[in-house]
């Protein structure tokens, strides 16, 4: 297997694993989150907006971990540097 | 294939000067936001008649003094122009991406780069402005000296982090909605589309609560006594470290 088709197996093996495992942490995670704030809203409907704020906020949060996967594997995908050098070699 | 970022979309180009999508819809936004605010605000009247833009304008200041009052809980005047500003552009570039042939400037790393610079910078601007050059440099070794690398370290982190969730979210939509146009043509792209918007809204609302949220930590320290700041501290710092 030239070095090529390696690093394009690999990319595309990671990028999935890497998308796959990095969700898992943070919709635990966001899940966790949302529950308590609706058991938290039904004990004090009086506070939902600030709960609710709050909830968006750290929602968010917790998000990025996911979003930081979603960029790795988009760059794995679309802007692999090591693809790059590689075609690069092979053409020039 | 699909482009991640509207920097690689050369709309014009003059010799080495290349104009790319993003530049020229930044600068598409903030000539929007310029011209509305201009043409609304001057005609103002404080009578009981109001026209329908300046109650929109009125409703959208209010609105965001609320916020910042209640995230800060400090007066929101000085914070206002600064905060306001991020969340009105971030705001905008994300809802006109219903505009066929918009690109989201805010779905390219360099904008969201920029923008969280700006809160780097911001923070330490406020917090001195506030209670001066000794009491910010004083939270660095708050709970102890150990804590300044830790602290120096969630500065540059959390930047990082601002600039890396509004480019991930908003890329991820026109990334899904690209995919999705090539899979399932019609019904689906729409769909995400309609929640791309609500991301967008969310995450602009977010970008400014949390640019509120660390400048109000770098400078609420002084307003407490200092017999109250490692209650405070802890908290602000462990807040930091997680995202």
């Amino acid at each position: 297997m030239d070095s090529a088709s390696l690093i394009a197996a690999v990319s595309v093996l990671s990028a999935g694993l890497t998308i796959a495992i990095g969700s898992i942490g943070p919709a635990l995670g966001e899940g966790r989150a949302v529950a308590q704030a609706l058991a938290a809203i039904a004990q004090q409907p009086d506070e939902s907006g600030l709960i609710t704020r709050t909830l968006f906020v750290g929602l968010a949060m917790i998000e990025s971990t996911a979003i930081y996967c979603f960029v790795v594997t988009m760059i794995l995908i679309f802007a692999n540097p090591f693809w790059d050098h590689a075609v690069a070699a092979a053409g020039g | 294939m699909v482009t991640i970022s509207p920097d690689q979309v050369v709309l014009w180009s003059l010799g080495q000067f290349h104009l790319n999508a993003t530049l020229a819809f930044t600068w598409l936004v903030m000539a929007l936001l310029g011209a509305g605010s201009w043409l609304v605000t001057r005609r103002l009247s404080d009578g009981p008649e109001i026209s329908t833009w300046q109650n929109l304008l009125e409703v959208l200041v209010g609105g965001m003094r609320d916020q910042i009052r209640a995230v800060s809980h400090q007066d929101p005047g000085p914070y206002l122009p600064f905060v306001g500003t991020l969340f009105l552009f971030i705001a905008t570039s994300n809802l006109l991406a219903v505009v066929p042939g918009y690109l989201a400037p805010t779905g390219s790393l360099s904008t969201t780069t920029a923008l969280a610079a700006c809160v780097f910078v911001a923070v330490p601007v406020f917090a001195i402005a506030g209670s001066g050059l000794r009491a910010y440099l004083r939270r660095y070794v708050q709970p102890t000296p150990l804590m300044l690398p830790f602290n120096l370290i969630g500065d540059l982190s959390r930047t990082l982090a601002l600039a890396v969730r509004l480019y991930g979210n908003i890329m991820s939509g026109t990334v899904i909605a690209g995919i999705l146009l090539s899979l399932t043509p019609f019904f689906f792209p729409v769909v995400m589309q309609a929640l791309g918007l609500l991301t967008g809204m969310i995450q602009a609302y977010i970008f400014a609560v949390l640019a509120m949220v660390y400048i109000a930590s770098a400078s609420a320290v002084t307003e407490t006594p200092p017999s109250e700041e490692p209650a405070e501290t802890p908290a602000n710092s462990r807040n930091q470290e997680e995202d």
